[in-house]
């Protein structure tokens, strides 16, 4: 058996072994390719140790190194770092298999570059959320923009260059400019930056301060892609899919709600949150965010720039629930950062397998072609009922926890938000749907089978349906987590 | 004293071994032309002022402070070297890179100057080094004077020597040349003033004495030339316009030795005035770093900045970084707080290791290339050369001061001692140059690696014994970036020697 200990360096270094490993095998495909689903399901193991670890009460920890005095890299996973660990090494897997799938099918060029700038990205995951203090997330917050560039220039074209532009100059950008400070401040007031439930925030930060390092932090996550500095995840839609499906509706955007909500829960401490009032312009800023860019996703008819406003939205609902720092609703964030997941790597599996298969990106062009990919459009239905948060799907839990704790907290309008973003994500996300099965087909396309890229989607189209039955361990988590 | 024969007396004499070996070593060089030759005694003599610096330092870290009296000449009547942890800490950064520097030069030199000139070379190259590490090592102020004309004279030959491959390369010798007497003067004339007050040219000395005085006219002025003199040599904005030229049009190597250790030494001295020759008229140090040193070190690091993200020429492009890079480190000598001259000390020991590094790539890949290296040249060469290219993007990001690099301590220190200063908008200035700096780096990365490698290519060859080097550097440049321990603990000493007053 392994100790939880062994588990969270297995968790850490599996990814990385991966990476470093592949270069070594470019000369033989077939082992390379394995070595990327096969790392998911060790990772995954090891997420699922460390999990069951924290459910029963336990904190693994793993010290590396001191870099200096009051500077550690030191790993100890939090409840809501156990989750985020489940979500991005699960997903590794499906994401693992469909980037084989998909890269072969699409005939992309570089593809051992790109498996091994994969692994890296999941390594950074994993250690975002395993880190054990603010420096160590920063950190490989930054590695994991660094580690997502060559995959968003994948194509080497002037387009994707330009993307990859944008995406760098925003996330390291905000990350330099104004998390840097943050994470600078709370290291001059406190001395330390432990994660501690309870936050370390409560004696040392003068409260009148505490929306000026709220801001930091909340615009200093570009990940997060709160407006107005959302504009990086749009434009890394440039990158192959299964880029966007695990990192840009996953990894990356994950690492910066989780950035915010741990922030929220482990340093400033949502009792210190609530009282000093430092959040109510964040759930304003939040729900304008929810609701804007489900506007725009509705112009939208490239189906992966649909996807990526909505993911902006989504993203909001969890910094909403961030914002509202009471304990359900932190508790509804946690949940919806493992519905959200789930649903949208089904969306953008389905979208990558449009586009391999019958060579397809925009909504319009799908009329008529459900019958040709059934499997694909099932799935993206799934989908769409978990994002939009419709049981029998896991996403209804989440908004439901987001709900309640709006109720709580005596704030109606954001009853109203969340019920106006449910209406726009029934119209704008069964939109490929409707057309695909009730118009006439507007284009003949011949479908080439590539199986690889339709079995991820049904599993975890398949997945966001379990989490509707089997939430315990998540919420067992979830409710640790503000547990004092 | 002497009780340990040979070794006893190198122990007792290291203060000045650090500054004669190479000195008596470069008038031999200049009459051997056999190039390895000179190059073996070249490593041998900086190696063992490294090997100096380091035990120097472990000294200094146990009992604090070395002095040493030449030719037994009691002070203030004769010249005195006196090194404490400050001056330990800098000469051991200062003869590490240019070790390294040494060891790397063979190759690169063979490749961009004219073999004839390779013995005089190196002759220049050990009295340029014994020069800057005297500057930092003697304790007398006109020594200091004598130190400042060797190193800039033969300094100016070797920026000189890169006309072999470049003509320009003359133009920016001479322009160095004269910009660097200019600079000097200033610095003699200060000295005379304060001569002419205090009678005494021993910096101990001096130190007393000014503060007895506590101010006066003469005073005032010598202080200003002084200061001014030293600010030239330092590249501080806006009398940095000697350095891109200079390092952008000489040979590789030279580059990679004056980033990493001319400007470094002259910083040092300059903090070493403020601080130390001029503690006790504290009036006067505070005008000049509040309104002189922190606006020039700021719109420095904004030109240096900008040159860089508009410059095609990477040499110029990494030249012009340094002028921004001296920019932060002058900033923290000009807030004065013991925090943010110990983040100066950190920033010069890791921007020495940044800069040495990604000059010493810069001439792997003319060495390579044959050709200039700028944004076309480089296009593809990520694929071509992939690793002297990956030793280049290591020392990069540390530029850019990505986390788990040197480069991030640095801002993380200077980061934290401006905000501990209450300066929120200064902080904000070097955060956001810091950001923009990224510009001109990922200008080159994309380039580099992001870029097909152009049709009918030859293909290129890494030599080892240019990439070695580059990769202890890139590997420190990391081992700083995880383990700064010892480097901040050291800084800290530094700061607290030269803000505790005395010598």
């Amino acid at each position: 058996m392994m100790m939880p200990q062994t588990a969270l360096l297995v968790g850490i270094l599996t990814p990385l072994a991966v990476a470093c490993l592949t270069p070594f095998l470019a000369n033989r495909p077939v082992w390379r390719d394995a070595a990327g689903p096969i790392g998911g399901v060790v990772t995954f193991i090891a997420a699922l140790k460390v999990a069951l670890a924290v459910q029963a009460g336990e904190t693994p920890r793993l010290f590396v190194a001191q870099i200096a005095d009051g500077l550690a890299i030191d790993f100890a996973v939090t409840p809501l770092g156990a989750i985020f660990g489940l979500v991005a090494s699960g997903l590794w897997i499906l994401a693992g298999l469909y980037s084989v799938g998909y890269m072969r099918g699409a005939k992309e060029k570089h593809q051992t570059r790109f498996a091994a700038f994969y692994a890296v990205a999941v390594h950074a995951a994993m250690a975002i959320a395993w880190s054990g203090n603010l420096l160590v997330l920063f950190v490989f917050y930054e590695i994991l923009t660094f580690s997502t560039y060559p995959l968003v220039t994948h194509k080497e074209s002037q387009a994707a260059r330009d993307a990859g532009r944008l995406y760098m100059s925003i996330l390291v950008g905000t990350s330099i400019v104004l998390l840097l400070p943050a994470v600078i401040w709370v290291w001059m007031v406190t001395g330390n930056l432990e994660f501690r439930s309870g936050g370390i925030l409560a004696d040392a930060l003068d409260p009148k301060m505490a929306p000026v390092l709220l801001a930091l932090f909340a615009f200093g996550v570009g990940k997060a892609a709160l407006m107005p500095i959302h504009r990086w995840l749009p434009a890394a839609m440039v990158a192959p899919t299964p880029v966007s499906a695990l990192l840009h509706a996953v990894a990356v955007v994950k690492a910066g709600v989780f950035t915010i909500l741990t922030t929220v829960v482990y340093v400033f401490g949502i009792d210190f949150l609530s009282e000093s009032g430092a959040t109510t312009w964040l759930v304003w800023l939040a729900s304008f965010t929810i609701l804007s860019s489900s506007f725009v996703a509705i112009t939208k008819d490239d189906i992966k720039a649909r996807l990526a406003y909505s993911t902006i939205s989504q993203l909001s609902y969890i910094v909403l629930g961030a914002a509202i720092a009471s304990s359900v609703a932190v508790q509804g964030a946690a949940l919806h950062i493992v519905m959200h997941a789930a649903g949208k790597i089904t969306l953008f599996f389905c979208a990558g397998a449009i586009y391999v298969q019958a060579h397809l990106t925009k909504i319009s062009e799908l009329d008529g072609q459900g019958r040709e990919m059934p499997w694909i459009f099932a799935a993206f239905f799934i989908g769409a009922l978990s994002i939009i948060g419709i049981p029998p799907a896991g996403g209804s839990w989440s908004k439901f926890m987001l709900m309640v704790g709006a109720v709580d907290s005596q704030l109606y309008f954001v009853l109203a938000v969340l019920g106006l973003s449910s209406l726009l994500n029934i119209y704008y996300l069964l939109e490929p749907l409707s057309r695909g099965f009730f118009r006439p087909k507007v284009r003949d396309v011949s479908i080439e089978s590539h199986p690889l890229v339709v079995i991820p989607p049904v599993i975890t189209a398949l997945l966001s349906l379990a989490l509707f039955f089997y939430v315990d361990l998540f919420a067992d988590l979830a409710s640790l987590m503000v547990a004092p | 004293m002497n009780d340990g024969g040979l070794i006893g007396i190198f122990l007792q004499n290291l203060p000045v071994l650090v500054v004669v070996i190479p000195l008596l070593l470069a008038p031999i060089l200049a009459i051997i032309t056999a190039p390895r030759v000179a190059w073996v005694v070249s490593v041998a003599g900086v190696g063992s002022a490294f090997l100096a610096a380091i035990l120097l330092q472990s000294i200094t870290e146990s009992i604090g402070r070395v002095t040493y009296h030449l030719g037994n000449w009691e002070p203030p009547w004769g010249i005195e070297f006196v090194v404490d942890s400050a001056t330990s800490l800098t000469l051991v950064i200062m003869t590490g890179l240019a070790f390294l520097a040494t060891l790397y030069a063979r190759a690169s030199l063979l490749a961009e100057i004219k073999h004839t000139d390779l013995g005089k070379c190196y002759a220049a190259w050990l009295l340029a080094s014994g020069g800057l590490f005297g500057l930092v090592a003697t304790g007398d102020a006109f020594n200091l004077f004598v130190f400042l004309e060797i190193s800039a004279l033969s300094s100016a030959i070797l920026i000189s020597m890169g006309a072999g491959a470049d003509r320009r390369a003359l133009s920016a010798g001479f322009n160095y040349l004269l910009i660097g007497a200019v600079g000097a003067t200033f610095y003699v004339i200060g000295v005379g003033f304060v001569y002419a007050i205090t009678g005494t040219l021993n910096i101990a000395d001096l130190v007393t004495r000014i503060a007895d005085l506590g101010g006066g006219a003469a005073l005032y002025a010598g202080f200003g030339f002084m200061i001014a003199g030293i600010m030239v040599k330092a590249a501080v904005f806006p009398v940095h316009i000697w350095l891109p030229a200079a390092y952008g049009y000489a040979p590789s190597a030279v580059s990679s030795l004056l980033a990493a250790i001319a400007t470094k030494a002259a910083l040092y001295v300059l903090a070493r005035l403020l601080f130390t020759l001029f503690a006790g008229v504290p009036d006067i140090t505070e005008l000049a770093v509040t309104y002189v040193i922190v606006p020039l070190s700021l719109a420095g690091i904004f030109v240096g900045t900008v040159m860089a993200i508009y410059e095609k020429d990477i040499k110029l492009l990494l030249a012009h970084s340094s002028v921004a890079q001296i920019g932060y480190i002058a900033l923290g000598f000009g807030l004065a707080s013991s925090a943010s001259v110990a983040a100066s000390f950190v920033h010069i020991c890791n921007h020495a290791l940044i800069k040495g590094g990604l000059f010493m790539a810069v001439g792997g890949f003319v060495a390579a290339l044959s050709s200039r290296a700028n944004l076309a040249s480089f296009v593809g060469i990520g694929r071509r050369m992939p690793i002297t290219a990956t030793a280049f993007t290591v020392c990069g990001l540390s530029l850019a001061g990505l986390p788990l690099t040197a480069g991030f301590i640095s801002k993380l220190y200077l980061v934290r001692a401006i905000l501990a200063e209450d300066a929120y908008v200064i902080a904000a200035l070097v955060l956001l140059s810091s950001a923009l700096s990224l510009i001109y780096l990922w200008k080159i990365i994309e380039v580099m690696w992001m870029q097909p490698v152009p049709a009918k290519s030859p293909n290129l060859v890494e030599n080892p014994a240019i990439y070695l080097p580059i990769w202890v550097v890139a590997l420190a440049n990391i081992w700083f970036g995880v383990d700064a321990s010892w480097l901040v603990a050291a800084s800290r000493a530094a700061a607290a020697a030269l803000l505790g007053g005395g010598l």
